[in-house]
């Protein structure tokens, strides 16, 4: 583990269901009994090798001092991607999600942006405004620690199965491949997967999915894109939720939009309420059109 | 923060290219507009390494400046951050460099030596 941030590694990863009978404590089936194999194909996966190197200090330090004379090293050309591990896998996933037809929305913010309330929104009211016909709507949940979200989620209708990262910091392509694995989504869903609430690790990393959703609420001050630009510009869309708290913040919807537009042209942007429900047909029609 | 999970798995991509061979250094390309911190991989190396064929192995790593080229007049330009925006005033802009994540090589102990 990193000591500066606390960063894990996967063996502290835990992927739990909670798709099972309504009134079953979630501490029967705690992380360990639950925790799904990781390996279903042939890739490598980190941090399972043996190591049997000679640690004894004295060959340590006479390995070494041989090995910094420039004659006895021999240079690969590598040419590889710093994230090509998780890029794979990540490719792996998409191509899965396609061939069964499956839209994944990667959702990602600050903690407390209103991202799990905006799924229990749309997971309630969706079938209303769906036009694109989904099969169901599931979700995969990362947090650090505990199924909360993942319980809110069943509890509004929708199957859920919740990643906890332990010390990590974001959901990455092999654990939304476990996730995955574990849900079983039927082919045709909608799929969002709620990324750790953070606003700068999840941005790097490629899931698999077909959009990524940047979710910001008015409290957090409309700064935020010039503060984290590399979420803002990795963004299809942004969702500006709490709307209804606007008479009381000083939040500027203009000149966040303007920020977010000098990252990323392109960008999307809807401003909502998922409490009041101000403009939510508008996320319905931007999630049909995926 | 990261960085320990990008150099975990560069560590472990070494390690499967090189056949265990003893690593002496790593090069990389970190483009400045990456969203990844230089001094933090620094950091994280030494703990992602210890242990494996990369054990007190050398990171070097070779930072590539921002730069972007604008479809409205044609200008080549640096940029320092991501804020599309060219000197002409256009924010029709495409970055160039910058974002370069790469593992470019590694030198490790030579065949006859081993």
């Amino acid at each position: 583990m990193c000591l500066t941030c606390g960063c894990g590694d996967e063996e502290n990863v835990r992927v739990t269901t909670i798709d099972r009978p309504a009134g079953l404590d979630p501490a029967e089936s705690g992380p360990a009994a639950t925790a799904a194999p990781a390996q279903h194909h042939d890739h490598h996966h980190p941090h399972q090798h043996n190591h049997h190197h000679d640690r004894g200090p004295g060959s340590d330090q006479d390995q070494h001092a041989r090995l910094h004379h420039p004659a006895d090293l021999e240079r690969i050309e590598l040419g590889v991607s710093l994230l090509a591990k998780n890029d794979h896998l990540a490719e792996h996933n998409r191509n899965w999600l396609a061939g069964h037809n499956i839209v994944a929305v990667n959702l990602m913010s600050s903690p407390g942006s209103g991202k799990t309330s905006l799924l229990e929104r749309t997971i309630t009211e969706h079938a209303q405004f769906d036009h694109a016909g989904w099969s169901e709507v599931c979700v995969i949940e990362g947090d650090q620690e505990t199924v909360f979200d993942a319980e809110r989620i069943r509890r509004a209708g929708a199957r859920a199965v919740q990643v906890n990262t332990g010390a990590g910091c974001h959901l990455d392509a092999p654990m939304v491949q476990r996730a995955i694995e574990m849900l079983d989504p039927r082919p045709g869903a909608l799929l969002f997967v709620e990324n750790v609430g953070n606003l700068v690790c999840p941005a790097l990393f490629d899931i698999g999915e077909r959009a990524k959703v940047v979710v910001i609420s008015v409290t957090e001050g409309d700064d935020k894109p010039l503060k984290y630009p590399q979420m803002f510009s990795a963004a299809d869309l942004v969702v500006i939720n709490k709307t209804d708290l606007l008479p009381y913040v000083d939040f500027d919807l203009e000149r966040f939009a303007e920020q977010s537009r000098s990252l990323n042209p392109g960008v999307s942007i809807i401003a909502l309420s998922v409490r009041d429900g101000t403009n939510m047909t508008a996320w319905y029609e931007w999630l049909s059109r995926r | 923060m990261h960085e320990l999970a990008i150099i975990s798995g560069v560590v472990d991509m070494v390690v499967e290219r090189t056949a265990g061979r003893r690593v002496a250094t790593v090069h990389l390309q970190v483009g400045q507009l990456s969203g990844v911190v230089a001094d933090a991989m620094l950091f994280c190396f030494e703990i992602a390494t210890a242990g494996t064929a990369l054990d007190g192995a050398t990171l070097q790593i070779d930072p590539v400046p921002g730069r972007a080229a604008c479809r409205t007049c044609g200008q080549d330009f640096g940029v320092d951050d991501l804020i599309l925006l060219c000197p002409c005033g256009s924010a029709d802009v495409r970055i160039t460099a910058g974002r370069e994540l790469l593992v470019t090589a590694v030198e490790v102990e030579a065949k006859s030596c081993a």
